[in-house]
């Protein structure tokens, strides 16, 4: 018997509203259960980069070259960023594909990478390179001294205003790179400059 | 009458007994003082075969000593005289001399002695000044001579060591070496002497090692007469004991001396363990005692293997290979050399530059090998980002080389030049290289890649002798500008 009081109409919206409630309810449990019994593949804790679109910019890339144990300015066009901090890091993964590259004039080891770029007023610039490169490097003096010219010189070329460098590996301070360039001091720009001078021209 | 005769005859027999008496009192102390002043010299040969000393004799103020007695423990060696001639033959080696001639021929090379070829009685004399120059050509290797001492060297059988004050107690002075010593062991009231007859001890970077000890200040190494002496100075008695198989002497207060007098005489103050911050400039023109001309530097060595040149080859051997040729060929131009590495051991970027700075060395050269590229890369420092290089009456440890880099430059352009004239590939460069910048002297690097591509050149006993006497030639060239550096 139905109270006289309640009228029919809001006994069927509240029936149909309770029946929907449960029915959610039954359909969200059974999506749960699923979402668990699916396994986890992987898991990649790697910061995922904010891909760079967009026009593309002319840059200037030193490359070395192994053979002759040479810098060469090289021209390529990539898609650049207006923030400073983000087109080195870009610059920098362009000259670091090209060493990974299977034709590569100056072979870096797997997994070589830069882990982030700060560039810190007035002039100087951060890079903290990542385990793989540095470990994997190899070691020699002129050898060396390639990758840290190539990459201070393509970072000052085209990040204007950097006047000193300081190259860390894993967020830290290292001694060497494989045992011969140093570390552990600035790279000053004006003389990076100097050494690239020597090293663009042949033996 | 008879009477006062035999009593002139007994008079004249005592004065003449007390002439005779004073004549061989005065024979015994000139015999014994002669004795004292010239005590016999030796020459003490150090190799891997044997260790063993020969005499050593003066003929016209100059020394001199048996080639063929020298060389019969390290091989076999025969000698035959016809007329002023002398022919030796070590192993397969032949080497000519000719009697009062300072011409000679090793090994169908022309040798040049500095004081002239002695025979007597069949048996051939070299001056002990000449050893440096042949002795490399006879044995095929090199060999370090100590003139000065008498001390020689053959391959890289030099032991070295190391001296610290013990951190929790400093009044203990603990030295380590490379080797099993045993050492004579004598004192006196404030010094202690451990005396190396038979060991190839070879000096540290200073010969003075100073201590922040009161108890024991300082102590000094010294060579002489075929040996080598570490005089330590000390405040109280001590006592030396060996441990470690020998390797360890500890130098402890006699369990007499009360332990509490020998910590209130002494600062506990430990050793810096960095470098020092800032270096004196050279502003004040202190007179330089140098004791080396050059040092030379086998990079890397101990754990730091350097670059893997092939599965067998590390760089830090070849370095030192080519260390020991290099001071074999200054050496024989004349100038004195320390080799900072004389064997594998692990040796601190700082504690390279602090050593060389403390030499006052006219040039300090650094050694690395590469297995990329070809012929010789000469490199002087890329210098670190500094705001102020001039840094008041100091010079900051970071770019401490900055104002000998023109000299440096000039070193680089003078070797070169000689690698050029025996047609070795020679690049220069600068670079980012330590210690190269902490080094307030001339400093310079060479990085020997193989002549062609085959990286066992660099093993190669011929071609670490060319490259070194091109070397030595570039550095000899520029001596006299080298030699006039503050």
């Amino acid at each position: 018997m139905i109270s006289p009081m309640i009228p029919r109409s809001l006994v069927i919206t509240v029936s149909v509203l309770l029946l929907a409630v449960l029915g959610m309810s039954f359909y969200a449990w059974h999506m749960r259960g699923r979402a668990a019994a699916v396994p986890v593949v992987a898991t990649d804790t790697r910061p995922v980069v904010a891909p760079v679109a967009g026009p593309t910019e002319a840059v200037t890339l030193f490359v070395a070259y192994d053979d002759l144990g040479v810098l060469h300015a090289q021209s390529a066009r990539i898609p650049m960023p207006s923030v400073r901090q983000q087109r080195a890091e870009e610059v920098l993964r362009a000259l670091i594909a090209l060493y990974l590259d299977k034709s590569s004039p100056h072979p870096l080891p797997p997994g070589a990478d830069i882990r982030g770029i700060y560039i810190v007023d007035p002039g100087l610039a951060v890079v903290d390179l990542n385990a793989a490169f540095a470990d994997g490097h190899r070691s020699g003096v002129l050898a060396e001294e390639l990758t840290v010219a190539s990459f201070i010189q393509t970072l000052a070329a085209n990040v204007p205003g950097i006047l000193r460098v300081k190259i860390l590996v894993e967020g830290k301070e290292r001694e060497t790179l494989a045992g011969h360039a140093d570390l552990s001091n600035f790279f000053d720009v004006s003389a990076v400059n100097q050494l690239t001078s020597q090293l663009q021209a042949t033996q | 009458m008879n009477a006062r005769r035999a009593t002139d005859r007994k008079q004249t027999v005592r004065v003449l007994c007390g002439k005779w008496f004073a004549v061989a009192l005065l024979l015994l102390l000139a015999v014994l003082l002669l004795s004292a002043v010239a005590p016999e010299k030796h020459l003490s040969v150090y190799s891997t075969a044997a260790n063993y000393s020969l005499p050593i004799v003066e003929r016209d103020g100059h020394d001199y000593v048996g080639l063929l007695e020298l060389l019969e423990p390290l091989g076999t060696v025969s000698a035959k005289s016809e007329l002023s001639r002398w022919r030796l033959h070590y192993n397969n080696i032949l080497s000519e001399f000719a009697a009062g001639s300072t011409r000679a021929r090793v090994q169908g090379r022309d040798a040049v002695l500095p004081t002239r070829f002695l025979l007597e009685n069949g048996r051939g004399l070299v001056p002990v000044s000449s050893l440096a120059s042949i002795l490399p050509r006879i044995l095929g290797g090199p060999v370090t001579v100590h003139e000065e001492s008498g001390r020689v060297f053959v391959g890289s059988v030099a032991t070295h060591f190391t001296a610290s004050v013990s951190p929790d107690d400093s009044s203990r002075l603990v030295f380590h070496f490379t080797s099993p010593v045993n050492p004579t062991v004598a004192t006196e009231p404030g010094k202690i002497y451990l005396t190396f007859n038979r060991e190839p001890v070879t000096s540290p970077a200073s010969a003075t090692l100073t201590f922040a000890s009161k108890a024991i200040p300082s102590a000094t190494y010294s060579e002489n007469n075929g040996a080598a002496k570490i005089t330590v100075n000390s405040t109280i008695p001590l006592l030396a004991s060996f441990s470690n198989d020998g390797q360890t002497i500890t130098l402890a207060p006699t369990k007499s001396q009360p332990a509490s007098a020998a910590a209130s005489a002494s600062t506990p103050t430990p050793p810096p363990t960095t470098p020092p911050a800032q270096l004196p400039a050279s502003s004040p023109p202190l007179p330089v005692s140098r004791r080396y001309f050059a040092i030379v530097d086998a990079s890397h060595g101990g754990n730091d293997r350097g670059e893997a040149l092939s599965p067998s080859l590390a760089e830090k051997d070849v370095t030192l290979a080519f260390a020991h040729w290099l001071r074999q060929e200054l050496e024989s131009r004349g100038l004195s050399t320390l080799v900072l590495r004389d064997s594998d051991v692990n040796l601190s970027l700082d504690d390279r530059a602090a050593a060389a700075n403390i030499a006052h060395a006219a040039v300090y050269i650094a050694l690395h090998a590469a297995s990329s590229g070809h012929g010789v890369r000469l490199y002087t420092t890329l210098l670190p980002y500094s705001v102020d290089y001039d840094n008041g009456p100091f010079r900051a440890w970071t770019t401490a080389q900055q104002s000998s880099i023109p000299l440096s430059q000039a070193t680089v352009a003078s070797v070169a030049t000689a690698l050029k004239k025996d047609e070795i590939n020679v690049r220069s460069l600068t670079a980012p290289l330590r210690p190269l910048n902490n080094v307030i002297t001339a400093a310079i690097a060479v990085e020997i890649a193989p002549h062609a591509s085959d990286i066992s050149e660099l093993a190669s006993p011929a071609y670490q002798q060319l490259v070194t006497s091109a070397v030595a030639d570039g550095i000899s060239a520029i001596r006299s500008q080298l030699g006039a550096a503050p």
